[in-house]
């Protein structure tokens, strides 16, 4: 008989301490060992991880009321400017705003990891002053246990796959690739691969609006699909996408965040991201949920682009598996070029173990999304054009 | 035999002195010059010395009476374990394979192999190497 499960029977099993949770790792050898049938029966729940650099990402904070009150119109945070055209004390600041001091060497990411960390950070607020909100100016120091809220909300994480960057010019390329070296020196690659999340759940079975994750060290959620979500890339014949694809719109509550899972950065010549961790628990539903999540990485694969070309476009020099990524080299035009990652590895096992922990500790349930994201759907470019042209 | 691994800070009246060749000549020493960075107005050398302990230190000491800066190379670049997250993207810059990620996906740093060209410091995302003088 083929294996089903639901939501509802997993989570009984998560609850009385019973289900059996592997991570994303670990379910590669039970499948090869013992098949997709015995391994779906056995396993309830797969856990993912990964811990890389993503610059979607930022957090809403909302100060909380002085006295008298002030409609914030410009808002800095340790000088760093947030966005406050919005409610009178409510901002968002962006991972990759610059400090207007620092530059490159602080910015929004930088709050953001400071405010988790518990340390204080300077707010300054300017305003135009109205009758209800007569302030036009605050000083003053906050942290996150004396704001009233702060949750990230991070409009794209946790891609489905991602290109491997290499640059084939004379001159180094700064990048958020990390450091190009000219004439193919170096190709670095950025995914979690057979830990990640999306990679593992290919057709957002279980992974859609409303799923719970893990994120940064506490529980998030999926809150929409992520921006330039693109459903409709390439695929391998096992699913799985050939370049970037999916991706995840994540929010969780900051003041609960861990800095072991978050990490400002900043990538030279670049600017400032933050290196987010996401993990999410797959349910094992049925055998394909095994088989798809038993994927390892030489079965993924990805592009190589070449990234000294300035265009959306870029030229590619075909394709390589993860195995052969992470085997420190590849052959590109029959040259070996030395591999490199971007996001941690070790992290995301982290991650996909922590994950498992509370599962199995019947601290973290699984939840079924309230709506999947269609599969239809494209990403559309963004053409100049004359007012008339439109 | 033995092998040091050194940094030599040269000055602009010294630039035009071939002081390798008074190492090779008068020590027997072996240099193998590692990275060299020579303008104008200074230069900067980064160079192993192989060759017998007490005639490395003579080489040393005969840098030094011509001017040279003499720097020892070790325990130059650190990685702050704290800061690092294993990201790797320091290994991607690393030309002579002194940083490189291990079995375990941890990031190893191998002093030996390093040439000081300090690519790694700005390479890396988190701010976690450093140079100490």
């Amino acid at each position: 008989m083929a294996v089903k499960k639901t939501y509802e029977e997993i989570n009984e099993k998560i609850r009385r301490g019973e289900a059996v949770v592997v991570t994303a790792e670990e379910i590669i050898d039970i499948v090869k060992d013992e098949g997709v049938a015995k391994a779906a029966r056995k396993v309830d729940v797969i856990t993912t991880g990964t811990f890389g650099p993503m610059c979607s990402t930022g957090a809403f904070i909302n100060f909380g009321h002085s006295d008298p009150p002030i409609r914030m119109a410009k808002v800095w945070l340790n000088d760093v400017p947030a966005y406050a055209g919005v409610a009178a004390v409510d901002a968002y600041i962006g991972a990759t705003e610059l400090s207007e001091v620092l530059g490159m060497a602080y910015g929004g990411a930088h709050v953001i990891e400071d405010l988790i960390a518990g340390k204080k950070v300077k707010l300054v607020a300017k305003s135009y002053g109205t009758d209800c909100y007569p302030r036009k100016e605050i000083e003053t120091y906050i942290n996150k246990d004396v704001i009233n809220e702060a949750y990230l909300f991070n409009p794209r994480n946790a891609y489905q796959n991602y290109a491997v960057a290499v640059n084939s010019s004379a001159r180094i390329l700064y990048t958020y690739m990390g450091t190009l070296l000219p004439r193919l020196g170096n190709a670095t690659y950025c995914s979690a691969s057979q830990l990640s999340p999306l990679i593992n759940d290919p057709f957002y079975r279980t992974i859609g609006i409303g799923t719970r994750v893990f994120l940064a060290g506490t529980q998030g959620y999926v809150a929409w699909q992520g921006t330039q979500f693109n459903p409709q890339q390439a695929r391998g014949e096992n699913g799985v996408p050939l370049s970037p694809a999916g991706t995840l719109a994540l929010i969780g509550n900051l003041k609960q965040m861990n800095t072991d899972f978050i990490r400002a950065a900043t990538f030279h010549n670049y600017g400032t991201t933050m290196f987010v961790g996401v993990g999410v628990p797959i349910p094992v539903l049925d055998e394909d949920i095994v088989e798809k999540a038993s994927i390892s990485d030489k079965d993924i694969y990805t592009t190589i682009v070449d990234y000294s070309v300035p265009q959306r476009s870029k030229p590619n020099f075909g394709r390589v598996s993860y195995a052969e990524l992470r085997s420190g080299k590849i052959e590109i035009n029959g040259k070996q070029v030395r591999t490199a990652p971007i996001s941690s590895y070790t992290r995301a096992r982290k991650i996909a173990e922590t994950l498992k922990t509370w599962v199995k500790e019947g601290k973290f349930f699984v939840q079924q999304p309230v709506e999947t994201f269609k599969l239809g759907q494209s990403v559309k470019p963004l053409e100049i054009v004359t007012e008339e042209e439109i | 035999m033995a092998k040091k691994k050194i940094v030599l800070h040269f000055p602009e009246e010294s630039i035009e002195k071939p002081l390798t060749y008074h190492l090779v000549k008068d020590y027997d020493l072996i240099p193998n010059i590692l990275r060299a960075q020579i303008d104008e107005n200074e230069g900067m050398l980064v160079m192993d010395l192989e060759g017998a302990p007490d005639q490395i230190q003579k080489g040393i000491a005969f840098l030094k009476e011509q001017n040279v800066g003499i720097q020892e190379a070790i325990k130059d670049i650190i990685v702050d374990r704290e800061r690092c997250v294993d990201c790797g993207s320091c290994t991607g810059v690393c030309r002579p394979g002194a940083l490189t990620m291990g079995s375990d996906w941890k990031l190893a740093f191998d002093q030996e192999k390093c040439v000081f060209c300090q690519l790694c410091i700005n390479a890396c995302p988190v701010r976690a190497i450093k140079v100490q003088f």
